[in-house]
């Protein structure tokens, strides 16, 4: 058991003095929040390895990777491609039509190029630039984003790049104070 | 009389359509009165462990509430214009219904509520009427509601709260960023900010354990059982007297109806789409403020041409929205974390009455809170000044999340005969039954309110200190998880469907308690007022079968 758990647990049987079953309660939040977040590297069940690097080049220009990970590292294809074999198997036109109609504008645009993942970044900014606004730009940014912040059980958000770049403590547990202004409140009283 | 689990041919005493924030206090009232129960919940029997913070499945894939998908609604703003598919309801849908989800927001409505036409008078294109019953007689059960399911609040706080019998059970919720911001800035103001009644416990509570602040809790199931949904709280207590049977995953389809106009079971799809007949001596619906009326007129039968317990016509009819309108969003200079807790810590009710000086009917409350969850926010969570991708939205979203609170209001909805719920003539959900049709259009002063309310947020954000805000323009309402009025309580049969007791107006043994009871929406958070109501009508139901008067 590692350090932070176990000062979730304390927390948590602090906060559960009184009640009877804590053992469960300890157990079901560990669950609630653990299970969330195992994700991780799963095989591609709907795109091909090609075909998932040229979704993945597009997801990697609305969260792109700075000084801190962007859709690629968080494994963003990784939640799309899940999606699409599963819940949104009803969208999978939208992708076969968008990208068939990127790769297009890709010819046209870069009529050397071979493929949207193999362009050099400033070209893919300007391929993205221009569908945005389109339903299917604005689907590749929902899954996008979903996938960046979402839980990583559903296959994106590795290493809790999402939750990071927001500023999310991994602890599932918190007590008072909890931000600046409380904080600064606690200690006027105290005073 | 046997135990559960019961035969479909064996007449129960009740069976209870629906187990959320009503439904779960029938159920516990009639049960602990002595009474064979039934109740009949369209969703599943989810356990602790099944709640998980995972936001795609509670915000997008609605793993805790009704799915479009499987269950269409259709929505017009008029009669005269064609209703087409929208989300225009969203409803709890396991057993604990909304209260599994729901902010928690707690407010009791104040004495004003129930007399608002005798005190204001009519207000033209609208229905508002007087409650029959008053807060004096709801009190009991408000005190009751708080107490069996645990709710954290301040009594005496709030000077323009009514009357109380007793304290909250609980000491309120330790105050987050975002309250000690508006708290500050309310006060500068003279208004008059109090600690938030919230259905969370802030410690533990008859075997149940305090919060934890995790954060994942609007929208989400309290996976330590904190929240007082009744899952957590009155369920069990049903269960534990060994008369009640919580039929998970039973979705009713008609109530079946004598010869002599009397109930006599329920017929429901079980979690195998098999139809099944269940006999009951009296029937309590409590399945919503769409749910409801719905089920009523689909249960039409030779006595009751238009519908079950509707020669009013009222059936589905005065049908108010949450009227949440105004929202003011703020950034500034340091954390605040919100996403940390429970969603409200600190309220302000000093524009809740009417007041004719305003120009308009209606008025609200103002909370301070977050509102946002990771990938919402990502989506739609930032300014309009701001990119919606690339390099400088992720910079943003970054700095923003944990520096943001937003002001939110609850503020009146004017009931019109014509927002209604109705069934859609073509649209069918999964099940093959008739499609939920909304009508709804807000009248003018819902919109005014909501204008006023929002000049007052963004005075209160301003002396908070934000450096930055933001707001949209108010717009008509077109979707709601809080539904009320559709089945509205009365003295006059001609035009309502629910007397004082919340009994059927045509029919004896079918009681209707929930959302739909309601005459007027007061200022939204409707659940503890529902759930006083479910109380008030359990206990007087249970004394009317004592007595061989159901």
């Amino acid at each position: 058991m590692n350090e932070a758990l176990s000062r979730r647990e304390w927390m948590l049987a602090w906060s559960l003095a009184l009640a009877a079953a804590w053992h469960e309660v300890v157990a079901a939040q560990a669950h609630a929040h653990q299970a969330a977040q195992t994700g991780g590297a799963a095989p591609l069940s709907y795109f091909s390895r090609e075909a998932a690097a040229e979704v993945e080049a597009i997801a990697a220009q609305i969260i792109p990777t700075t000084d801190t990970p962007g859709a690629r590292e968080a494994g963003v294809i990784y939640f799309i491609d899940r999606a699409l074999a599963t819940f949104d198997q009803d969208k999978q036109q939208t992708y076969r039509s968008g990208m068939a109609e990127l790769e297009g504008k890709r010819a046209m645009m870069f009529p050397r190029s071979k493929s949207i993942a193999a362009l050099d970044p400033e070209q893919q900014l300007a391929l993205v630039k221009a569908i945005e606004g389109t339903p299917f730009f604005e689907l590749i940014r929902l899954h996008s984003i979903l996938g960046f912040f979402g839980s990583p059980s559903r296959g994106g958000n590795h290493d809790l790049a999402g939750w990071k770049l927001l500023g999310i403590e991994d602890k599932g547990v918190f007590e008072a104070p909890f931000g600046y202004y409380d904080a600064q409140a606690q200690e006027d009283a105290s005073r | 009389m046997s135990r559960p689990p019961y035969r479909p041919s064996e007449a129960v005493d009740f069976i209870v359509v629906g187990s959320g924030a009503a439904g779960g206090a029938v159920a516990k009232e009639l049960s602990t009165g002595g009474f064979s129960v039934i109740v009949l919940e369209q969703g599943p029997y989810l356990r602790a462990q099944d709640f998980q913070h995972d936001e795609i499945g509670a915000r997008f894939l609605h793993a805790l509430t009704n799915d479009p998908k499987r269950q269409p609604v259709t929505f017009r703003k008029t009669e005269a214009e064609p209703a087409e598919l929208g989300p225009a309801v969203t409803y709890g849908r396991q057993v604990g219904g909304g209260t599994v989800h729901f902010t928690a927001n707690y407010w009791r409505l104040h004495e004003i509520d129930f007399m608002e036409r005798s005190r204001w008078g009519s207000v033209p294109g609208a229905t508002l009427e007087d409650w029959p019953i008053t807060y004096a007689e709801l009190e009991p059960y408000y005190t009751k509601a708080e107490e069996e399911v645990g709710v954290s609040g301040l009594a005496g706080a709030n000077p323009f709260d009514a009357p109380r019998s007793k304290p909250y059970p609980l000491p309120p919720l330790p105050v987050k960023s975002s309250g000690v911001l508006f708290e500050r800035a309310a006060r500068k103001l003279g208004l008059h900010p109090y600690p938030a009644p919230m259905a969370i416990l802030s410690r533990a509570y008859r075997g149940r354990p305090g919060c934890v602040h995790c954060g994942f809790c609007q929208w989400f199931g309290c996976e330590v059982g904190a929240k007082s949904s009744t899952l957590a709280s009155l369920i069990p207590m049903a269960e534990r007297t060994g008369r009640c049977e919580i039929r998970a995953e039973s979705y009713v389809r008609k109530i079946q109806v004598d010869r002599r106009g009397r109930v006599g079971g329920a017929v429901y799809f079980d979690r195998n789409r098999r139809e099944v007949f269940q006999r009951a001596k009296a029937v309590v619906v409590c399945a919503n403020g769409a749910e409801t009326p719905r089920l009523l007129l689909m249960s039409k039968s030779s006595l009751f041409p238009q519908g079950l317990a509707n020669s009013s016509g009222m059936v589905g009819k005065n049908l108010m929205f949450d009227n949440d309108a105004a929202s003011c969003t703020g950034l500034f200079e340091h954390p605040l974390n919100e996403y940390k807790s429970v969603q409200v810590t600190r309220v302000v009710q000093d524009f809740y009455d009417s007041d004719p000086k305003r120009g308009f009917w209606g008025g609200g409350g103002i909370d301070a809170r977050f509102g946002q969850s990771p990938a919402m926010f990502g989506l739609d969570g930032l300014p309009p000044d701001i990119p919606r991708w690339g390099a400088e939205w992720k910079k943003a979203v970054s700095h923003y999340f944990p520096r943001m609170m937003r002001l939110a209001s609850h503020i009146t909805c004017l009931a019109a005969e014509q927002n209604s719920i109705s069934l859609d003539p073509k649209m069918k959900d999964d099940w093959g039954l008739p499609a939920i049709r909304v009508t709804f259009r807000n009248h003018p002063d819902d919109l005014k309110a909501a204008q006023f309310l929002l000049d007052r947020q963004n005075e209160i954000m301003e002396v908070a200190g934000t450096v930055k805000k933001w707001s949209r323009p108010v717009q008509e309402i077109t979707s709601s998880g809080h539904l009320m009025g559709s089945c509205r309580m009365g003295n006059d049969p001609k035009r309502s469907v629910v007397d004082r007791w919340n009994r059927a107006h045509d029919v004896p043994n079918l009681f209707l308690v929930d959302g739909s009871s309601m005459v007027t929406s007061g200022r939204q958070q409707p659940t503890c007022t529902i759930q006083a109501l479910g109380y008030r009508a359990g206990e007087h139901i249970a004394e009317m079968a004592k007595r061989g008067e159901v």
